[in-house]
């Protein structure tokens, strides 16, 4: 018998787990799977306050980079290869520039930290960006995580038992039961199983509609090392990928995330689908994102892809994740849903999962994230 | 019919169809690239294409797989230090 059950050994199960943990509670986390083998071992580690507009997601983004860097001082940041290196969004035209500065004005007003750069000067900040671009804008909050290595330090942390391997089917008041025949017993279960989330909800008899969106990250060949690190500085992304993540269409959309790693390699995300957990990949995806890397980046021509990999982004019908107790099955807690952000929104819903279930204040207020919201 | 590969400052023996990893275990050569941070040797791991273990510089081009490349009639290939960029 523990406190609390979580289900799922994602990040955000991670996080949950040791926020609940952290005010003294036991917690055994479950997963049929490894740990981060869903969409937090399938993404980039991106902490961005920089894609995000006014409103509820980005009071929740700003609150959870605060405890991110607290995190970090628990762990240790290079443990988790926590970069503080900012975003640069740039743009092609003048009318791209003058919208993005237009977002950036609002950002400013929900705490956001924008600095415009210039065309004369994006080269100063990143040396190998494509020539004759508007304009962009510095945001130097965002950060890079290793994802992977994030939930396994975070798990660490809070001292929870962990089964990974352990299939959940049934969920009940007082517990859940696995495949094998175990019951672990809880008065609290929590719901971070990711883009299965609405399975976990069914077993318990409640509705949540999460569903997944498909999206492909490319790798390049090693350009650099921990000592000197690939040419790329910062997170840079067209100013286009906004309205890519706010988008309700289906079909493929693309536009390109380009970041360095510590390990040498670069990134190249992100593309969106909603075609289920379709698998497979689709080479014409993959071509739309190189080419929009290089069109930010012209020396990618020249550099190798290694691998790509694929990953389901869990996405509710109004993009804003689910957090907090179910309103029809008590006991039941939901912290899924966060689309391509779980990794920068972890901490933050963690720590609200954990105040809620303690009934202490939450660090922000989660009425815009109630589960309920779709009933 | 055989003919030879440069491999740093010797000659390699090569036969049509084999890979350079091929041609490069079978002279003896064991490793042809160094880590990116500790500089520790590193040749052939699983020798289908997977793991980019045993990238190597490859008339000047560097991070080629030598296990999948097939020899060519006067290739030159060199030890990697590190990324190779």
């Amino acid at each position: 018998m523990t406190d609390v059950v979580v289900v799922g050994a994602g990040i955000v199960g991670a996080a949950c787990a040791y926020y609940a943990a952290r005010a003294g509670l036991t917690v055994t986390v479950l997963d049929r799977g490894p740990i981060a083998g869903g969409t937090s071992g399938a993404g980039e580690g991106n902490l961005l306050v920089s894609d995000k507009a006014p409103g509820p997601e980005l009071g929740l983004m700003l609150e959870s980079l605060r405890l991110w860097r607290e995190l970090a001082g628990v762990v240790g940041p290079d443990a988790i290869e926590l970069e503080p290196k900012g975003g640069l969004v740039v743009a092609a035209t003048a009318a791209g520039l003058d919208h993005a500065l237009q977002l950036a004005d609002e950002q400013r007003e929900g705490g956001v930290e924008a600095i415009e750069v210039p065309a004369h000067r994006l080269c100063a900040r990143e040396p190998r960006l494509a020539e004759g671009l508007a304009g962009g804008i510095w945001y130097p909050q965002d950060l890079q995580v290793q994802p992977m290595l994030a939930t396994a330090y975070l798990l660490r942390a809070s001292k929870a038992t962990v089964h990974c391997g352990v299939d959940v089917v049934s969920v009940d008041r007082g517990g859940v039961r696995t495949r094998d025949g175990r019951r672990f017993r809880a008065d609290v279960i929590v719901n971070a199983a990711g883009v299965w989330a609405g399975d976990v909800a069914a077993l318990a008899g409640t509705r949540l509609p999460v569903a997944p969106r498909r999206g492909y990250v490319l790798v390049t060949e090693p350009l650099g090392n921990r000592r000197a690190p690939a040419p790329i500085r910062h997170k840079v992304y067209a100013a286009d990928y906004m309205s890519t993540v706010a988008s309700d269409d289906a079909a493929l959309q693309v536009s390109a995330v380009v970041e360095g790693t510590r390990a040498g390699t670069v990134l190249i995300g992100a593309s969106r689908e909603r075609v289920g957990f379709a698998a497979g990949f689709s080479v014409p995806a993959l071509r739309r994102l190189a080419a929009e890397a290089i069109r930010l980046f012209p020396f990618l021509a020249d550099t190798a892809v290694i691998r790509a990999y694929r990953g389901f982004r869990p996405y509710t019908p109004d993009h804003l994740p689910a957090i907090g107790p179910d309103p029809t099955r008590p006991g039941l807690y939901h912290a899924c849903g966060h689309e391509g952000a779980g990794v920068g929104l972890a901490p933050v819903t963690g720590a609200v999962i954990a105040a809620q279930i303690l009934g202490t204040p939450p660090p922000v207020d989660p009425a815009p994230f109630a589960a309920g919201r779709f009933a | 019919m055989t003919y030879s590969i440069k491999f740093d400052d010797r000659n390699v023996p090569a036969a049509p169809g084999q890979t350079v990893a091929g041609a490069l275990w079978a002279a003896g050569v064991r490793s042809w690239r160094m880590t990116r941070d500790r500089g520790a040797p590193r040749g052939l791991f699983c020798g289908i294409g997977v793991c980019f273990d045993c990238l190597v510089t490859i008339d000047g081009v560097p991070n080629q797989r030598a296990c999948v490349i097939p020899v060519r009639p006067g290739m030159t290939v060199n030890t990697q230090p590190g990324a190779g960029h």
